[in-house]
C-alpha cells in the first residue's frame, strides 16, 4: 500500500443487480466518494451468508478507494431474510452452484464497471466457500486480479454423501484469467498445506501469475474478527497484501 | 475449514422460534462454521418449516461433545418410554 494512502469517505447502501439468468437479487455496495477513477472488487461472502462481517469487508474496500460490491448469493432463497436463516434456506436447498455463482459474480461485475469514476478493471475476493468460488469466477470469466481466502475443495474433493454439490476445481486451472493472490492458514485442514502445494504446482505448471502465502499460527477463518479463528498477524499481514495485489492490478 | 456436512431428514412436531410456535416439517443436521457459537465449528440443528418461509427456524449450534450427549440422553429417554411392558418404566401417557 502506498504510504500516501488515506481513507475515502464513502457511501454504502443496499440495491439490486441482475444476476444469473437476469435474476434480481439483492447486493450491498460501498463505494469511494473522492475518487475520481478507481477499480472495482466483487466480495463473495462465506458460506453463513451475507452477513454484518462481510459487509464492513465491502465498507472497508471502499474506504481504501475501491468500490466494492457483495452480492447476495441466497438471495433467491430466501428474499428479504435475516442472513442466518438464509443462509440455512440455501444449505436446505443444497448451497450455491457454480453455474448459478459465476452469472451472479458476472452480474456484480458489470455493475461495478458501470459506476461512474470505475477505471474498467475488476477483482473478486471470496472467504471460506467464497474463496473457492472467488478461483471459479477467475477462471470463468474476465478479471483483472483474484483472491482466494483459504477457500476449500478447489484442490481436493470432500467425502461422499454430502448434501452439497461441491467438486475440485483443478480442471479449471488453465483458464485462470488474471493474476492469482491465495491466502491460507498452515493449520488449516480444508484446504491443508498439501492441497495448497498442489494447486502451487498446478498454477506453474499452466503458466499462470499468482502468489499463494500460508500463515504460521493460524487456522481456517483467519480474517474473520468475530470468530475465535481470528489470528491477528496472519489477518494484518494478509490485508496489507491484499491491497499491495490491487494496487498493482486494479490501479489507474 | 468448510465441512459442508448436512444431513436432511423429515420430521414432525412443534417448535417455537422468533415468530412464536409453528410445527416443523424438516431438520438439517450439519457440522459447520456457527453463526452464534464461539467455536470454530459446532454441530448445528436446524427445524424448518419451509412452507412458512426461511424464517420459521429454530437453531441450536452446539458444542460436539455436547451434541453427543443430547443425542444419548434423548435415545436413553426415548428407550426407557418405549420399552416393552414389564420391562421397565412404563410409557408416558
Amino acid at each position: 500500500m502506498a504510504s500516501a494512502w488515506r481513507e475515502c469517505a464513502i457511501r454504502a447502501e443496499t440495491t439490486t443487480i441482475r444476476g444469473h439468468q437476469g435474476d434480481e437479487i439483492e447486493a450491498y455496495l460501498a463505494r469511494p466518494l473522492d475518487v475520481p477513477r478507481h477499480g472495482g472488487v466483487v466480495v463473495i461472502h462465506h458460506m453463513p451468508g451475507y452477513d454484518e462481517a462481510t459487509k464492513e469487508i465491502t465498507r472497508r474496500f471502499a474506504v481504501h478507494g475501491y468500490s466494492a460490491i457483495c452480492p447476495n448469493l441466497h438471495h433467491r432463497e430466501a428474499p428479504g431474510a435475516s442472513p442466518d436463516d438464509a443462509a440455512a434456506a440455501s444449505r436446505a436447498a443444497g448451497g450455491v452452484p457454480d453455474e448459478r455463482l459465476v452469472g451472479d459474480v458476472a452480474g456484480a461485475l458489470a455493475a461495478l464497471r458501470a459506476l461512474p469514476g470505475s477505471n474498467g478493471k475488476v477483482a473478486t475476493i471470496g472467504y471460506c466457500s467464497g474463496g473457492r468460488q472467488s478461483f471459479l469466477a477467475a477462471c470463468s470469466l474476465r478479471l483483472d486480479a483474484a483472491v482466494d481466502c483459504y477457500g476449500a475443495f478447489v484442490v481436493g474433493r470432500p467425502p461422499e454423501g454430502l448434501g452439497l454439490e461441491v467438486g475440485p476445481l483443478t480442471h479449471l486451472v488453465g483458464q485462470l484469467s488474471c493474476p492469482l493472490l491465495g491466502l491460507f492458514g498452515k493449520e488449516d485442514s480444508h484446504p491443508s498445506p498439501e492441497e495448497v502445494g498442489e494447486l502451487a504446482r498446478l498454477l506453474e505448471a499452466a503458466g499462470k501469475t499468482f502468489e499463494l502465502h500460508s500463515f504460521d499460527g493460524a487456522g481456517h477463518a483467519f480474517f474473520a474478527v468475530d470468530r475465535p479463528s481470528y489470528r491477528v498477524d496472519a489477518a494484518k499481514e494478509g490485508w496489507r497484501l491484499i491491497f499491495e495485489f490491487f494496487g498493482e492490478h486494479l490501479g489507474g | 475449514m468448510c465441512t459442508y456436512q448436512t444431513e436432511l431428514l423429515e420430521v414432525s412436531g412443534s417448535g417455537k422460534g422468533a415468530g412464536g410456535w409453528f410445527p416443523l416439517e424438516r431438520a438439517m443436521v450439519y457440522f459447520d462454521h456457527p453463526v452464534h457459537a464461539a467455536a470454530e465449528h459446532s454441530l448445528n440443528v436446524d427445524f424448518l418449516s419451509p412452507t412458512r418461509g426461511p424464517a420459521a427456524r429454530l437453531a441450536v449450534e452446539l458444542d460436539p461433545v455436547a451434541a453427543r450427549e443430547l443425542a444419548r440422553t434423548i435415545l436413553a429417554v426415548l428407550d426407557r418410554v418405549e420399552a416393552p411392558a414389564g420391562a421397565g418404566h412404563a410409557p408416558v401417557q
